[in-house]
């Protein structure tokens, strides 16, 4: 079973490579670009009987640092 | 006194911190590859070197932090064992859970290889006792993730608890309160971003960072 794992940096959380990407596409010259954020994602073909629960202590122990990343799971 | 240095595939300053503590311990230093289960139990100091472990793939320190020997240095900061991180150690430490906090991409994005002026915050942990509390000391950084981060109570218990042992003169690269180098809660891990095992000979330009390993050796031991 294919499950995307979205990772991305907290709301509170400064977002360099956000920022770097913001700055750049105001310089190719798009307009109304309020923010940008930039995240990771990982995807994970699965066994069928791996549960819910595995997925979460995956994302916790190793795919996201929750110092400083939410993560959002998305079975597919 | 008997010193190792944890080697990851991808470490690069495991040589120059085993000179360090070779020199101040006037014993070889034991090197412990990542796969390696157990640190020997007469090891009186651990340190986790720079680099880039494991291509710095997922995040800085990532990788190396769920590695096997890294659970045995989980045990021996646990049993008082003093655990020193230099760069991608730091990197390690904290996301080992050693350590407090996260060490982002530096604020400018760029990498960041120069000397930086510090400032030695706290003179009293078994690292920094051959500093002067306040004492100005010239490090060389070379790091692309060095801007730490942690929550508003884990900064304040931080500065609280004198665990901020070294901190940037001026910013250097976004990190929350100057922030260069931490204490755990115990006292006995450090981790820093600067490098003072680059700087402990004459040879070197400097040698501001020898006394960290002499106060290390010297703390240890007694």
């Amino acid at each position: 079973m294919k499950t995307r794992v979205y990772v991305t940096l907290k709301g509170g959380v400064l977002d360099p490579q956000g920022k770097a990407i913001h700055h750049a596409l105001e310089g190719l010259g798009f307009a109304g670009v309020n923010d940008v954020r930039a995240g990771k994602l990982i995807e994970l073909d699965l066994a069928d009987d791996v549960s819910e629960a595995d997925i979460d202590a995956m994302c916790r122990k190793l795919l996201a640092n929750t110092v400083i990343e939410n993560y959002r799971v998305e079975r597919i | 006194m008997k010193s190792a240095v944890v080697v990851f595939p991808g470490s690069n300053c495991d040589r120059d911190l085993a000179v360090a503590l070779e020199q101040v311990t006037g014993r070889e230093a034991a090197m412990l590859w990542h796969r390696a289960t157990e640190i020997p139990n007469d090891i009186d100091i651990i340190a986790v070197p720079g680099g880039f472990s494991y291509g710095d793939y997922l995040r800085s320190g990532a990788m190396a932090a769920r590695s096997p020997i890294m659970r045995a240095v989980a045990d021996a900061a646990s049993r008082g064992v003093a655990v020193l991180g230099i760069c991608n150690g730091f990197q390690i430490l904290t996301e080992a859970g050693l350590l407090p906090g996260a060490l982002m991409r530096n604020a400018g994005l760029s990498f960041i290889c120069r000397d930086v002026k510090l400032t030695v915050e706290n003179s009293q942990s078994i690292f920094t006792s051959r500093y002067d509390a306040g004492e100005a000391v010239t490090f060389p950084v070379a790091h692309m993730d060095g801007n730490y981060i942690a929550d508003q109570e884990t900064l304040d218990r931080l500065e609280g608890e004198g665990r901020i042992a070294f901190r940037y003169a001026e910013p250097v690269n976004g990190s929350a309160h100057n922030i260069a180098g931490i204490l755990s809660d115990a006292g006995n891990v450090l981790g820093m971003m600067p490098h003072p095992e680059r700087v402990i000979e004459p040879a070197h330009g400097k040698t501001d960072g020898r006394r960290l390993f002499e106060g290390l050796v010297e703390t240890v031991a007694a």
